[in-house]
């Protein structure tokens, strides 16, 4: 067989210029890498892992090569053979891998031998790429300010306006009081009023109407007497401050967080549990400071989002700069808001896991609350009236398959409520 | 004068009812021995134990009901011995890949995306919050999701808590079919 050279030549040459083309697009400040490229690498190798300013489970990597370079004296080469086997390294004894290994052990840093050179110098060449600047948030800011200033300047405008009504009634009172004065002066009688019977005195005289009078303030104030203790018990609009600010309208709205993520205990108990410290760990293990767009919105409702992560991190003993657990702990007491009375039961994995009612159903739009509140009254009649509207949900449901037959058969409906499987008995909740 | 001092006392009587109307805290009860439990509520105060708490932890070396012991250790060689050689108790018949999607898409989406490629809604655009990379790149097996579910590795936290054992399987065989389909 003849070993043909120039057999690719097209596509070599195509690749080539492709090369070449990629070289002379990429910016200045990429040598010999393509930080794009990189990024994406790092995204989806690193990131995990590392961040660039930060410490996370790994050092932070901003200049990684330049400050290897400069204070141990370790090329690209070393670098490479890091990332591809570390372990190898840490067993041959290289004496800074070990050093690093000591750091940060027992995390040992997962091997990528699938990297190329040239992916390995992408990624350098994007950790090599400057910090960007802060950015200043300008636009909420200025818009937060000017905010301001439109409610101050409306508050001025109005305090002006009272001030000028006032002034107005004194000078009308003024000028009465002077015509007066002048009439008395010039000797001018000013007709008195005939003196009629007080209207108090006429109305007392009628006993019609004092009786119809009577009535409706009785019947008036029956009504709001009873309005009253109707919501005695009542905790709708209930609003306790926390001792964390946690805003539910970040983490479910904006980070679209599964509702029961945190309240996980609502799919399978009783209780939707409060998520344990552990659970917020998840995620702000790896999220100590928020977006300073976040930080300006934060602004609005008077809460500082950073000082109330660090509130997060001393309850649970997380350490960041060691970016480890202190084993210092101090219990968040948390104010509990929904809480039906000891005498009525209620399940809420019968409600989310079998029947799949959305959580929004009774706790209302908590996606958009900053602070969370009581939506529903939680009162029996809410709970009755939605158990006469809901259909039960049947659908890949064994347990309900046969009941549901004989029960609709019996009423004669297509799909039962939730009342006519039983929702009304008493002793279902009251027991 | 008097009609107006009548006046002043009513209406600072009426605004003295009004604040007292915070939404800040609870309203009063009829009969608050009625509504509040005798016995222990959830996550109630106690002094029946040191702590102060009525949440308890199982005594130590005890085991509640329906749980199974993992005796693995959270260890780089438990993680090579789980990887190596824990296998799944599900077989065709229970695996359930509805279930598992409902609880990747509850516990597992928010970070390693829908589809496992790591672009979950926290590290998508330039949010770029946490980004745990795509499960193609990853060398996984049953055992090493489960040991990874059961004690987190790196940035990510425990899942133990979130699901029982029977469900973190469940969520196992979900993430190998959604890598078998990241690889093709």
């Amino acid at each position: 067989m003849k070993h043909v050279i120039y057999r690719n030549l097209t596509s070599k040459i195509l690749r080539f210029g492709f090369i070449i083309l990629l070289t002379f697009s990429t910016s200045l400040l990429a040598q010999d890498g393509d930080p794009k490229n990189g990024k994406s690498l790092f995204n989806a190798n690193c990131a995990s892992c590392h961040k660039l300013d930060k410490k996370m489970t790994g050092p932070a990597l901003r200049n990684v090569e330049a400050r290897l370079a400069e204070d141990e004296g370790l090329d690209r080469a070393w670098i490479a053979s890091w990332i591809k086997n570390s372990a190898a390294m840490i067993a041959a004894g290289d004496p800074y891998a070990v050093k690093i290994w000591d750091e940060y052990k027992p995390t040992a840093m997962t091997a990528f031998p699938q990297l190329s050179d040239q992916d390995i110098s992408d990624i350098l060449a994007y950790t090599a790429e400057p910090k960007p600047e802060p950015i200043v948030v300008d636009g909420p800011d200025t818009s937060d300010q000017s905010g301001g200033g439109d409610s101050a300047s409306n508050k001025l405008i109005l305090a002006a306006l009272a001030l000028l009504f006032g002034l107005l009634a004194m000078a009308l009172v003024l000028v009465n009081n002077t015509l007066k004065r002048f009439a008395k002066e010039k000797g001018i009688d000013i007709p008195e009023e005939e003196k009629r019977t007080p209207i108090w005195k006429a109305f007392v005289q009628n006993q019609f109407l004092v009786l119809v009078t009577s009535i409706v303030l009785l019947l008036a104030s029956g009504y709001f007497v009873y309005g009253y203790l109707m919501q005695v018990g009542v905790d709708q609009g209930y609003e306790p401050v926390q001792p964390i600010h946690y805003s539910h309208r970040i983490h479910a709205g904006d980070n679209k967080i599964d509702c029961k993520y945190c309240h996980s205990s609502a799919r399978v108990s009783k209780h939707s549990g409060i998520p344990s410290l552990n659970v917020c760990m998840n995620c702000h293990k790896s999220i100590g400071e928020v977006a300073p767009e976040t930080l300006a919105e934060g602004k609005e409702y008077g809460v500082d989002y950073n000082a109330e992560i660090q509130k997060l991190y001393k309850a649970v003993g997380w350490d960041e700069a060691t970016q480890k657990y202190t084993g210092e702990t101090s219990p968040v007491k948390w104010i509990r808001i929904h809480n039906l009375p000891d005498f009525a039961y209620f399940n809420h994995s019968q409600h989310v896991s079998v029947a799949g009612i959305e959580c929004q159903t009774c706790h209302g739009p908590v996606e958009e609350m900053e602070i969370m509140y009581q939506y529903s009254p939680l009162t029996m009649g809410w709970c009755i009236n939605c158990h006469r509207e809901t259909n039960v949900k049947v659908k890949d449901n064994e347990y309900y398959t046969k009941i549901h037959e004989q029960l609709s058969k019996k009423y004669g409906v297509e799909q039962l409520t939730a009342a006519q499987m039983g929702g009304l008995e008493c002793g279902k909740c009251h027991y | 004068m008097k009609t107006t001092l009548k006046i002043t006392v009513v209406l600072v009587m009426l605004l003295s009812i009004v604040s007292c109307n915070k939404k800040s805290r609870r309203n009063y009860q009829y009969m608050p021995n009625m509504y509040q439990s005798v016995g222990y509520e959830a996550y109630q105060e106690s002094d029946a134990f040191k702590n102060g708490k009525e949440g308890q932890l199982p005594v130590e070396g005890t085991i509640p009901r329906g749980y199974t012991l993992y005796e693995i250790e959270d260890t780089n060689d438990g993680y090579e011995y789980a990887k190596a050689n824990l296998e799944s108790p599900l077989d065709t018949t229970t695996v359930d890949y509805d279930r598992g999607k409902e609880l990747y898409d509850i516990y597992c989406t928010i970070c390693h995306g829908n589809k496992g490629a790591g672009n979950g809604y926290l590290g998508e655009g330039n949010r770029e919050l946490i980004l745990p990379g795509s499960y193609a790149v990853k060398e996984l097996t049953a055992g090493s999701i489960y040991h990874v579910i059961y004690y987190g590795k790196n940035s990510m936290g425990s899942y133990a808590n979130f699901m029982s054992e029977e469900e973190r399987w469940q969520v196992v065989a979900y993430v190998e079919k959604l890598k078998a389909e990241l690889e093709k």
